[in-house]
């Protein structure tokens, strides 16, 4: 078949098309739409001048970021943080996933699936909440553990070294289940001929699992990862602002990109600083994302994004 | 199978630990409910705990007389997020049947022009002045619209589905007469039953767990969404204690127990823990559709 032109199709097709209309909108409001105004990073932007009526400022807003002391923390931390996040949550549920998946009793397997589900779906306010529960300095349970077991309180709002354990722990918590569910349906996919040929050549459930269960879903593992790994400049802005707010004190463990710019646009008021930062992460995003992509094509040809 | 019946120390080993992390991934959430039902005396003298020594309803007494601002601030969550699932699932559905589609031709280039927005937009800056710009701050559209009303992602889910519907069905309808809305409304949505409630469900929960748009866009509190009233109220909290440990605000300075805290918090899961056991199956769907296909 031949190709219209645009319009034609249009024509033809009036009423998918006004179907479409309002996501279309939506996304070009606040997907392309947005696109120029990250020309702000080179201005001294104003609300009231707008785009155009702002003055240029070069590099300026640059130079204000990569000649603060916070430049360094802030990657790193972003780096570490997500790092760390990808090889625990991914390690505890691929195990997870293998440890269930030996499970018989198919209601058991439910079960345990929501429960590991539930917190997935919990607004990182609660989880804020939950995590006061627990290691609040006046009544934390963990507190209260500590007492009890004769040893000395600890107020873990006001000490850093605590925190890149804390938010691995939650962030495994929260994401586990998630990731479980997708591990679990890859390998209830594997083929079943293959673990009655195992066992018939006298193989035990470990065996196959050594040999057969991890190898074969090791290619899903390798593709989640390197897709978390192309946002790994992305910092999780909802769980840290949560989970440690306005809290200075642990800034130096818990500060990540993302929350950088939101304090530079509203707390010092700045949007043109706060976009210059943006720029530079979604630069070197844009290189990971690339990156990683292109390792997942020669890798798998359908484990690629685009 | 007669070698998966047999009861080994390994078995058990296995049914112990997946039990173990189910603990795990639960008793937080019981910690909270169970705080909510403790007496105040209680919680001061021995901590938080698993097991109320002291049962009270004395939290949630306080929160049905007293607590206007936070009924206020739930129902702005339970209003916003009604009607933005509804919306959203509408945009989305009306969307995902003109790109699956045949007979638009330009559907695969409609569809990269969704796809681009989920890899690369500006950022929160850009979106902030979008907003500001169109109007959507400091008032209830700017809850609902901004960042919430539409997601590719669930796009491409209900699209995935739709294609696999037979094309006869489509053709069959058009030689009856049928236009593209009537086949959409009458024929494929009710066909895609599944589908549409997991996507209705994941745009529900992205709701009603928003508080994004309350902090960036809303600054007056009779608008806040409970979420954010949440986060707020342990902000607020924080000050007032630092205000009470430099001496300058008194002991009887207004703030709220660590029950009543726990119940608002505990109100704010209900709804997602009431209605888990029943839409969890299509949770778990849309989870494996979306990660295997998407």
């Amino acid at each position: 078949m031949k190709k219209k032109s645009f319009i034609k199709d249009i024509m033809k097709n009036p009423v998918s098309y006004l179907m479409l209309l309002p996501a279309a909108v939506y996304s070009l409001a606040f997907g392309y739409c947005t696109i120029p105004y990250m020309a702000i990073a080179f201005q001294k932007y104003s609300y009231r001048g707008g785009l155009l009526g702002s003055e240029w400022v070069g590099l300026r807003n640059f130079e204000f970021f990569f000649k603060s002391n916070d430049v360094l923390r802030i990657i790193l931390n972003t780096i570490k943080l997500n790092l760390l996040f990808i090889t625990f949550t991914t390690l505890s549920a691929v195990t997870l996933a293998i440890l269930v998946n030996e499970v018989g009793k198919r209601r058991f397997k439910k079960i345990a699936q929501s429960c590991y589900l539930l917190p997935y779906f919990l607004s990182w306010a609660i989880v804020s909440y939950i995590l006061n529960a627990i290691i609040g300095s006046r009544y934390g349970i963990a507190n209260s553990f500590l007492q009890f077991l004769g040893l000395e309180r600890i107020n873990f709002y006001v000490q850093p070294k605590y925190w890149t354990a804390i938010l691995v722990i939650l962030k495994v918590w929260k994401d586990l289940g998630m990731q479980m569910v997708i591990y679990l349906a890859a390998i209830t996919g594997f083929d079943e001929e293959v673990y009655e040929a195992a066992a018939i050549d006298g193989a035990g459930r470990f065996q196959m699992c050594r040999y057969i269960t991890l190898p074969m879903l090791m290619p899903t593992v390798v593709m989640l990862t390197i897709m978390a790994v192309g946002k790994v400049f992305y910092g999780d802005f909802g769980m840290i602002y949560a989970i440690v707010g306005d809290n200075g004190v642990l800034y130096d463990a818990t500060d990540v990109i993302d929350t950088y710019v939101f304090r530079t646009m509203r707390t010092i008021g700045s949007p043109s600083q706060a976009m210059a930062i943006s720029l530079f992460q979604a630069c070197m995003g844009f290189v990971c994302v690339w990156g990683t992509n292109y390792l997942a094509k020669k890798k798998f040809s359908e484990g690629a994004l685009f | 199978m007669r070698a998966r019946k047999k009861i080994t120390p390994g078995k058990i080993l296995i049914y112990i630990v997946v039990t173990l992390v189910a603990c795990f991934c639960l008793l937080p959430l019981v910690l909270v409910v169970a705080v909510s039902f403790t007496a105040e005396e209680e919680i001061i003298r021995n901590g938080y705990s698993l097991i109320p020594g002291r049962l009270s309803l004395e939290a949630y007494k306080m929160l049905f007389k007293n607590g206007k601002e936070v009924f206020r601030c739930y129902i702005n969550s339970v209003v916003v997020t009604a009607a933005g699932t509804v919306l959203a699932t509408m945009i989305t559905a009306m969307a995902s049947y003109s790109l699956a589609n045949p007979s638009v031709q330009y559907r695969n280039a409609i569809s990269m022009f969704f796809f681009v927005t989920m890899v690369f937009n500006g950022g929160m800056v850009p979106w902030y002045i979008m907003c500001k710009n169109l109007g959507l701050t400091e008032n209830y559209l700017a809850l609902l619209i901004p960042s919430l009303i539409f997601s590719p992602f669930n796009l491409f889910l209900m699209r995935n589905y739709m294609q696999q519907l037979p094309a006869s069905l489509m053709e069959s309808a058009k030689l009856d007469g049928a236009n593209d809305g009537v086949i959409a409304f009458r024929i494929y949505f009710p066909l895609c039953k599944p589908i549409l409630a997991t996507v209705a469900l994941f745009y529900g929960i992205a709701y009603w767990n928003d508080w994004w748009n309350a902090i960036m866009l809303v600054s007056d509190s009779k608008m806040y969404p409970i979420q954010y009233y949440l986060m707020k109220l342990r902000s607020d909290q924080n000050f007032m204690k630092q205000l009470q440990s430099a001496g300058v605000a008194g002991r009887g300075a207004f703030a709220p127990s660590e029950s009543l805290q726990m119940a608002t918090a505990a109100i704010t899961i209900g709804p997602i823990v009431l209605l888990y056991p029943f839409l969890q199956k299509y949770i778990v769907k849309g989870l494996v559709i979306g990660s295997v296909k998407g």
